[in-house]
């Protein structure tokens, strides 16, 4: 093999990279945010709503869960703005990443909820709190402790996957990546660089999931460790 | 412009075949690979141990499309220059053994400490305590969430179509080309997903259940 490793184009290039993986924090962050709100209420309602609303929700899941996030981005970018609804790439972005995350963080968080026994719910109602405290202190604080560690490796994929939106052009990391590589040939390279990068990009995001839910649950703190 | 017609869709269900054979050779490298994976994971040795769970973090920390990427752009500018399908099905086996590795390690180590005992006492030698003591039990544990990931094997598969595999997505973008129909033709590239992937999670399903039952 005489292949000629090459990461010049990094001392130039290198602003690219980090607008890149800037925009890709951006998008991640707002998308997980929003998306554990959706699934959030979504969770509550298959778990507590009444049978006419729970149909609507369980087809959201199960049509999200069985379809590919890249269709799903098609279908948002593509075909909405063939309807005439035109949004840009990365608002596009950002609403099928949130509905994608909407459909797993439900699954997620209707199993925490479902392991809320049905006594601290009526010793909540003997202490005499109102129903949204209820819902806040009883069920969803001590319901997201106890699926924290598949809900933080789902934000760690949606960060991942999140690369996939590339594809529409919006201007994260994986697109900078195929930028700078259509402008050098240093393919191989290039995407080496942005694997690194992603890969730090998860481990930091691991570690600030650990450290939020250390603030969020500190009744107890069988968490797991930082990485 | 092409008015969309029954051909476009007879084009849509024969690129899912090669979606189905691309989930067959992602699935069946990533079982070969994974399974090597899993066991070099619960391996005595401790330097195995590390090797096999530095790639399960390499993988899940890259995402996917980089790992495609760099197998068929990457590759071929080495002058490896593979064709779509082999860059596409070994960036699937590699990605799908990380997680299969870790999910056959967690079935592993649920059979219980005293079976290996029990078959220490009898004799059995490393080998098969393998084959006839622990794996036959970890494999019932393992065939639900088995069955789930191959869920994501198909939807992942999807992203073969940026390094210009023709499967699925890539023949709805091909079929899009040429009719502009984007809504109506990527409902039904979902759909066909769904065809695929929903059979397969009701498997998982009614799986775990079974397993749960039999407790």
């Amino acid at each position: 093999m005489n292949y000629q490793f090459d990461f010049s184009f990094l001392a130039e290039r290198w602003p690219d990279f980090v607008a890149g993986a800037w925009l890709t924090v951006q998008l991640t962050v707002v998308s997980i945010a929003l998306g554990l709100l959706v699934g959030t209420v979504c969770a509550l309602i298959r778990v507590y709503g009444t049978r006419w609303m729970k149909a609507p929700v369980g087809v959201y899941v199960e049509l999200i869960r069985n379809t590919p996030l890249l269709v799903q981005i098609f279908i948002v970018y593509f075909g909405l703005s063939s309807l005439g609804l035109k949004l840009s790439a990365e608002v596009s972005a950002v609403i099928a990443l949130v509905v994608n995350m909407g459909a797993y963080t439900t699954e997620i968080m209707r199993a925490g909820i479902q392991s809320i026994q049905r006594t601290q719910l009526e010793a909540a109602d003997c202490l005499g709190l109102t129903r949204l405290q209820t819902i806040i202190h009883v069920v969803l604080l001590p319901a997201m402790e106890r699926v924290y560690p598949a809900l933080s490796s789902q934000f760690v994929l949606l960060m991942l996957a999140s690369s996939i939106t590339s594809q529409i052009s919006a201007e994260e990391l994986t697109a900078t990546a195929n930028l700078v590589q259509s402008d050098t040939y240093r393919s191989f390279e290039v995407y080496i660089v942005v694997a690194l990068v992603y890969l730090v990009l998860s481990f930091l995001y691991r570690f600030g999931f650990w450290l939020i839910g250390l603030m969020l649950f500190q009744r107890k703190r069988k968490l797991g460790t930082a990485l | 412009m092409i008015q969309l017609n029954a051909n476009h869709f007879i084009y849509l269900l024969q690129a899912a075949t090669w979606t189905l054979l691309l989930s067959l050779i992602a699935f069946v490298g990533g079982s070969i690979v994974g399974l090597a994976v899993a066991l070099l994971r619960v391996s005595r040795v401790r330097a195995l141990r590390a090797l096999a769970s530095g790639y399960i973090q390499l993988i899940q920390g890259t995402p996917l499309l980089i790992i495609l990427f760099l197998s068929y752009f990457g590759l071929g500018i080495m002058g490896y220059k593979l064709v779509p399908i082999v860059a596409a099905g070994l960036s699937l086996t590699f990605y799908a053994a990380a997680f299969l590795g870790e999910i056959w390690r967690g079935c592993i180590e649920a059979v219980p400490k005293t079976q290996w005992e029990a078959s220490d006492c009898l004799g059995l030698n490393r080998f098969q305590q393998y084959a006839y003591v622990v794996l036959p039990q970890a494999v019932k544990l393992a065939i639900p969430p088995t069955v789930g990931f191959m869920v994501q094997i198909v939807k992942n598969t999807s992203l073969a179509s940026v390094i210009g595999f023709v499967e699925l997505a890539r023949a709805g973008q091909i079929v899009n080309n040429s009719t502009f129909e984007p809504f109506v033709i990527f409902i039904v590239v979902a759909a066909i997903y769904f065809a695929l992937c929903y059979p397969l999670s009701l498997a998982a399903r009614a799986l775990e259940r079974k397993a749960h039952a039999g407790r």
